[in-house]
């Protein structure tokens, strides 16, 4: 056994008899809280142990959960990864096969709609690589029997014509071409005068005289005068109708009733035979979900007009 | 009278009748009692701290000193209101340090028995301001005027007191 000097010893004892008369005193003392300050004292010493132990149970918890069982979590994220990139490709398949789904119920409502005048249903397959020039290829042909100005049309409105015949393809002229032009008419007043693209998104009426009245929205309708669509179909709305000072005629705009930047199926018009107005079949279209359905036309295609 | 011999040093370890110690303990701590009750000016005189001081002085050992402080200051504790201990932790620290102090210099001289006596006052009583601060939440001053009389008072009357208990030595 160390034996201890008696100078430290005497440091030992002294020591160890004011500790035990400070313990005494803790033992009898209350803290503010009426809590011994012996109790006070014990939580103090073994509160912060505690708190070590919690944060080191934490902390290997936490690297085992982070660290050690998560070792595959890269392997699993590459394929879980892969797999919602291929969902998102199937996801995106599925909606684009619903839409055209709802397009193609509703070209079809349209075409039952009008049974006494004679379509043929065809997909747009392509563009013209030349901005300048709005022209787009149909999946139909001279073989289905289509030829040169046959009318272009969808639910919404007009479309343009044919301008080339191909085999198994053809070539359309879209109404927004600077060579494109309809006849049509004022749905308010009836007044005819011919819509021209001008290659912008808006159509342009001219001869309008300054005296006729024009208001926002008002539809435009064919009139039939250019022998390629029969009348009353929707060609568009008037955006403005400003009168020139400089002109006898008014700076008419119309925004096309058809969506000819994202055309994906038509009809063509295989005779230029009327539309017969049919309200069921009307109200039918106007009910498909769709395209037609959620975009306000001026009226629809097959809808009457009343004459002056 | 005893001698030891540390070094090249002599030190003297004065030896007490029997029950010397106890009863003047006793007496000490009955005295107090009794003056307090009976004299206002009593509660200048701290009579246990005087006995302390003198037996921790004379025994000359550090563990014996501490001892006998801690048992004067817990029965000074035992008979008041004060929490135990609160008196016996200062009691044990200068029984201690006189007892170091003891074996180190002279102490039979008057003076040196008045400065002691003077210094050891004061530490005993930063001990207690220091233990209520610190535990009882008290906040009383390490010096005032009544405190400086008292230190003196005492210091005087361990003249007077000390060369009493010396002739309760135990002669060689």
């Amino acid at each position: 056994m160390l034996a201890m000097p008696s100078r430290h010893r005497s440091l030992a004892l002294l020591l160890f008899m004011l500790a035990a008369q400070v313990l005494l005193l803790a033992v009898q003392i209350r803290s503010p809280a009426q809590v011994r300050l012996i109790r006070v004292w014990a939580v103090e010493i073994v509160a912060p142990l505690g708190r070590v132990a919690a944060w080191t149970t934490d902390g290997i918890g936490g690297g085992w959960s982070h660290y050690v069982a998560l070792r595959h979590l890269r392997q699993d994220n590459e394929e879980l990864q892969a797999e919602v990139d291929k969902l998102k490709l199937r996801n995106a398949q599925l909606e684009g096969r619903a839409a055209e789904a709802d397009r193609l119920a509703t070209l079809l409502a349209f075409r039952e709609a009008h049974a006494e005048v004679s379509t043929l249903a065809a997909r747009v397959i392509g563009g013209s690589p030349d901005s300048g020039s709005h022209i787009v290829f149909i999946s139909r042909g001279s073989r289905d029997g289509l030829r040169r100005d046959m009318g272009v049309i969808t639910p919404e409105g007009i479309v343009g014509k044919i301008l080339a015949v191909f085999p198994d393809t053809s070539q359309v002229l879209l109404l927004n071409d600077r060579e494109s032009g309809v006849g049509a008419l004022l749905a308010g007043s009836r007044t005819q005068s011919p819509v021209r693209g001008s290659g912008d998104p808006l159509l342009g009426m001219e001869y309008v005289s300054n005296d006729v009245k024009i208001s926002a929205g008002e539809a435009v309708l064919t009139s039939g005068q250019d022998r390629i669509f029969p009348k009353d179909l929707p060609v568009g709305t008037v955006v403005t109708a400003k009168p020139d000072p400089h002109s006898p005629f008014q700076q008419i705009f119309v925004r096309p009733a058809a969506h000819l930047d994202r055309l994906e199926e038509v009809l063509v018009l295989l005779s230029r035979q009327e539309f017969v107005p049919k309200k069921d079949a009307a109200a039918e279209v106007a009910n498909t979900p769709g395209p037609a359905a959620a975009t306000p036309s001026p009226r629809p295609a097959s809808q009457p007009v009343d004459h002056p | 009278m005893e001698i030891r011999i540390a070094g090249d040093q002599h030190i003297e370890v004065h030896q007490f009748y029997a029950g010397v110690l106890t009863g003047a303990v006793l007496l000490t701590l009955v005295l107090e009692a009794f003056l307090l009750v009976h004299f206002r000016w009593a509660d200048l005189i701290e009579l246990p701290l005087l006995v302390t001081i003198y037996f921790a002085l004379s025994r000359r050992n550090p563990s014996g000193g501490l001892l006998l402080g801690m048992i004067i200051g817990l029965a000074q504790d035992s008979l008041s209101h004060t929490p135990i201990g609160y008196y016996g932790i200062a009691k044990t620290l200068v029984g201690f340090f006189a007892s170091s102090i003891g074996s180190r210099i002279d102490v039979e001289h008057p003076i040196s028995r008045f400065m002691l006596t003077l210094l050891f006052f004061h530490f005993h009583n930063a001990v207690l301001v220091l233990t209520g601060r610190l535990l009882l939440a008290q906040h009383q001053p390490y010096l005032t005027t009544r405190l400086a009389v008292a230190s003196v008072v005492n210091a005087s009357l361990a003249l007077l007191l000390f060369p009493l208990l010396d002739r309760l030595r135990r002669r060689p």
